[in-house]
């Protein structure tokens, strides 16, 4: 699990149990896992919704690239894995 | 119940409550002696019914609530807890079943998993089964746990222990992690006992001594050295008893702020020990919970900072602990709206200390405290 660990062939997946929603009142993406919940931004809300537990990170930031015509792809790149290695550190997601 | 919901508490503005906990029942077959329960609780006769429960939760989620917890008393008393848990998940919220592990099989874990169930949280008495034993009450609880935890686990599910420890099992807390560790725990909340309830009727035989409490922490953090070590990913949260802090807990995050309890008899209270304080709560059978939420007397009533006294009004950390709990205010002044006496400030903080004297002079064993049941707690309905 360590960060080093993750690339562009890691799939991610949320932690087992742990539940991505949209809120419509709170107008956001939210992490909700036992007794808690993490309010998440919009670039983390997209990232996370994006995993499926099937495509590996270099899919992942394709997608979003298409998703996210005006944003620079190499940007998108970048935000996508430091966002991956934050959260498997946070214990939000695990991959392989 | 520990909130771990991360939100800054709103000053002002009322916000959603994001976080609901549905108290299906007050009945139990343990007797814990440090039960949050109200004394009184054997004078609820009229539960809401599964037409209400369900009504309630789809008010509830359409102001915005999404945690929700279904706790009691033992909610797996109610034979409805099944459907409950579908219309739940049906209508988006993540749900957490909050249990003794008491009436709860293989079968109904899988009935329940099936319903849409996102976690089951066990809560446990002891390392070893004479003090579990002397604590809840039941001989065979404490075999039962185990063997519910270890299935709880083999269904896939998340899995949080919870031990209220006092000076019976503080002592025991390295067995008890390591029994939680051996069971495969994600999470162990390692939660001192608050003074409510049946524990406030029993607080000088329960709050531990000072030196109990610093060698529990010692221990909790060698257990979280031990366990990074090993890469081990079992959190451990170790809740000091508010007798031993010097600044009190922002309790719920506010009153009315985000956290809501509907009791058996559908009473809405800003937090589960609330109905004894000295006000009316309103029932989802007399209002909508929106109304309740928003606009009733009792809801406003310690929203804000408006309704302080000092030393809470001018003082600078009153939006950081929003002048801590009124449920503890009012049990240690009889004045809901006093600084909660935690607080080294409050010129009541002496009957902190007082209780920690009086506490250190009690030699009950556990089993000699006043068991939380139906037949004690007559003693205290009014008619």
């Amino acid at each position: 699990m360590s960060e080093a660990s993750i690339d562009g062939r890691s799939v991610c997946r949320l932690r087992p149990g742990w539940r991505l929603q949209w809120e419509e009142t709170q107008q956001r993406h939210v992490l909700l896992y036992p007794e808690g919940m993490v309010q998440l931004n919009d670039t983390a809300g997209a990232i996370l919704a994006q995993l499926d537990g099937q495509r590996d990170v270099d899919a992942v930031i394709a997608t979003l690239q298409v998703q996210f015509p005006d944003a620079p792809p190499a940007a998108i790149a970048e935000d996508v894995h430091e966002f991956m290695v934050d959260a498997a550190q946070q214990g939000w997601i695990h991959h392989d | 119940m520990t909130d771990r919901t991360d939100t800054v508490t709103t000053n002002g503005q009322t916000g959603a409550p994001l976080w609901l906990l549905a108290e299906l029942t007050y009945r139990c077959p343990l007797q814990c002696s440090y039960c949050s329960n109200p004394l009184d609780f054997a004078a609820v006769k009229e539960e809401l019914d599964t037409a209400e429960w369900i009504d309630t939760l789809t008010q509830a989620r359409a102001m915005g609530a999404v945690q929700l917890g279904f706790s009691g008393g033992e909610p797996l008393v109610r034979r409805d807890l099944e459907t409950l848990v579908a219309e739940a998940r049906r209508l988006g919220f993540y749900s957490n079943l909050i249990t003794s592990g008491l009436g709860l099989d293989e079968s109904r874990i899988e009935a329940l998993r099936e319903a849409g169930l996102d976690h089951i949280q066990i809560s446990l008495q002891a390392s070893d089964p004479d003090v579990a034993a002397a604590v809840a009450g039941s001989r065979k609880a404490y075999g039962k746990k185990l063997a519910m935890a270890r299935a709880v686990k083999a269904a896939g599910y998340p899995m949080v222990l919870n031990v209220v420890l006092h000076r019976h099992n503080i002592d025991q807390l390295d067995q008890i992690i390591a029994l939680c560790d051996e069971l495969g725990a994600d999470a162990v909340e390692l939660a001192n006992c608050q003074m409510y309830g049946w524990a406030q009727l029993n607080r000088e035989g329960l709050l531990p001594s000072r030196e109990q409490l610093e060698v529990a922490e010692a221990t909790t953090a060698r257990w979280r050295e031990r366990l990074a070590e090993r890469d081990r990913d079992m959190r451990l949260l170790f809740v000091v008893p508010d007798y031993y802090n010097d600044r009190p807990k922002a309790c719920m995050g506010g009153w009315g702020s985000i956290f809501m309890t509907v009791a058996p008899d559908g009473a809405v209270l800003p937090c589960h020990s609330a109905r004894m304080l000295p006000m009316r709560f309103p029932t989802v059978r007399e209002r909508p919970l929106r109304e309740i939420w928003y606009q009733s007397e009792a809801f406003n009533r310690y929203r804000g900072d408006a309704w302080m006294l000092e030393p809470c009004r001018s003082c600078d950390e009153r939006h950081r602990d929003v002048g801590g709990c009124r449920c503890q205010a009012y049990l240690l002044t009889g004045d809901p709206a006093a600084t909660d006496p935690v607080c080294d400030l409050s010129p009541d903080h002496h009957l902190v200390e007082a209780a920690r004297r009086e506490a250190e002079r009690d030699t009950r064993s556990a089993g000699e405290l006043t068991p939380r049941n139906a037949h004690e707690s007559r003693v205290f309905c009014r008619s």
